[in-house]
């Protein structure tokens, strides 16, 4: 009973982190975004734009509900709700402090990336379901880079399992509180910058998000949505951004361990740090080609990630 | 590398910038400073003695070159009769008048003197060309800096150019007098 209880609680714990995290990202990305083209960014809605979120909310909300002729009616409304169902499954088993953790698998890894993998799934119903050619497309490419950049994703993950033996994060974090230097991100830098380079690409995000941009210029897999249909996969993605700093926080970075007074502020700042970096990212570099996405993903990570790994289990067997 | 050590430089010009103060002028808690360097509705300008006389001579050139038909004259000549059908100002957005011999502009030879009695400006059609300034033969029109303007219907934007200056005059004389 008790173990049903404390699921219950995390369960919405998460989704409200979540809800509340929807809304102070947004108003803190349109802020960065401004100050980093010497603009005040919102400013009219409330004191210094505080309560622009809550206006965004609102309008999506009260939108019609429109879905084009010759739509699939059910791929077209599960592609939302699918893709923005996953996230709170994969917060669970990942641990904010050293006593705040939704549910202890020891597969938790393995959990989190089974997972996001089903956002791409919401993507290929968003394209096909919305009977427009152009949506197809736009999703067919989308679909194409977060299968790409799947790969690299894995294999840099597996060398922090590797050194760490398992795919706990309570494991993980464990074997990181020996200090700062114990995090992994000092004995793997690549697979950190591997693993942050496909992070940005699986959420659409910063100079990997073609799939959006489309969707401003011609169409992309979110052309036929408006109100609540975007607004789900707006959250969805910033609640992935969340997913996927907070993952990279656990593995590299020492998850709720810091060098001083450890707990879960230090893993909330360090959530909050990777986000911002990915902001920062995103208002620095130019879009990326599709072609030149993909020949970064195959000629580039993909090998890295390989060497990586080999040089780990390499290095691993002849200490053990 | 190369590529890749741009990288990084590009995030330290993002970076920098965050750190940097607004360009933006954050009106109306800020204003612009050059405000002569504005540009905004036309205005008259009148002659040097008397600040409620005009320096138009109804030429009608403005009128006539105008490409949104935003501007509306009237005037008559001492001693004769006022056109009889217009007698009052016309401010019809979007419809020309039909065509009169009355309205025609002023060839460059005839040297009848007129007297203005309105000009009105339709500014919700302005589009700040300056063809009308520039066709001016006596440098009668100029650009104001009226630009902090918000109305809540057309109406706030169908100006009486001859009663504004009329109204810049006698705001002189009170200073003057003041």
């Amino acid at each position: 009973m008790l173990p049903l209880v404390h699921l219950i609680v995390a369960l919405i714990a998460i989704l409200t982190f979540i809800a509340l995290n929807g809304l102070i990202l947004v108003y803190v990305e349109r802020k960065v975004a401004g100050f980093i083209q010497r603009r005040p960014g919102p400013f009219e809605v409330g004191p210094h734009g505080l309560l622009q979120p809550l206006a965004d909310a609102l309008k999506l909300v009260g939108k019609q509900l429109v879905m084009p002729r010759g739509a699939d009616r059910i791929l077209f409304w599960v592609a939302p709700l699918l893709s923005f169902a996953p996230v709170a499954i994969c917060l669970l088993p990942i641990p904010f402090g050293p006593h705040l953790l939704g549910l202890d698998v020891n597969l938790g890894l393995l959990l989190v990336l089974a997972f996001s993998g089903l956002n791409v799934l919401a993507l290929c119903l968003a394209g096909w379901g919305s009977n427009n050619k152009y949506a197809l497309l736009g999703a067919a490419r989308a679909v194409a880079q977060s299968v790409a950049y799947e790969i690299p994703l894995l294999l840099s993950v597996l060398c922090v399992a590797f050194t760490c033996g398992s795919l706990s994060f309570v494991d993980i974090t464990a074997s990181q509180t020996r200090g700062l230097l114990s995090w992994n991100v000092f004995s793997q830098p690549l697979a950190f910058l591997i693993f942050f380079v496909s992070a940005l690409a699986e959420t659409n995000r910063a100079p990997f998000d073609l799939p959006e941009a489309e969707s401003e210029l011609t169409a992309g897999f979110h052309t036929e949505y408006s109100g609540m249909g975007f607004g789900l996969f707006f959250l969805a993605e910033y609640s992935y951004m969340i997913v996927v700093s907070a993952v990279a926080s656990v593995l590299f970075l020492g998850g709720w361990s810091g060098p001083f007074f450890s707990g879960h502020w230090w893993m909330l700042g360090k959530i909050y740090t990777l986000i911002l970096i990915m902001m920062w990212f995103r208002w620095t570099y130019p879009r990326v080609r599709f072609d030149q996405l993909l020949n970064i993903c195959w000629k580039w990570l993909i090998p890295l990630s390989l060497i990586n790994l080999l040089g780990t289990a390499l290095i691993i067997n002849l200490v053990r | 590398m190369k590529g890749l050590w741009s990288l990084i430089v590009g995030l330290k010009v993002t970076g920098k910038e965050f750190c940097r103060p607004w360009i933006t002028v954050h009106y109306p808690r800020q204003e612009v400073t050059n405000l002569d360097t504005f540009r905004g509705h036309i205005d008259l300008v009148p002659v040097l003695d008397d600040p409620e006389k005009p320096l138009c001579i109804v030429c009608r050139r403005c009128e006539e070159v105008c490409p949104s038909s935003c501007i509306r004259i009237e005037g008559h000549v001492p001693g004769e009769e006022k056109e009889a059908p217009v007698r009052q100002l016309l401010l019809v957005s979007n419809i020309m008048l039909p065509h009169s011999a009355a309205r025609e502009p002023i060839c460059a030879t005839d040297k009848t003197l007129r007297v203005l009695d309105g000009f009105s400006l339709n500014y919700n059609l302005c589009s700040l060309c300056g063809l009308c300034v520039q066709s001016c033969p006596v440098s009668s029109l100029t650009f104001s800096s009226d630009v902090y303007l918000a109305g809540a219907s057309r109406k706030d934007f169908e100006f009486d150019l001859l009663q504004r200056l009329r109204d810049r005059a006698g705001s002189t004389k009170l200073k003057k007098a003041a």
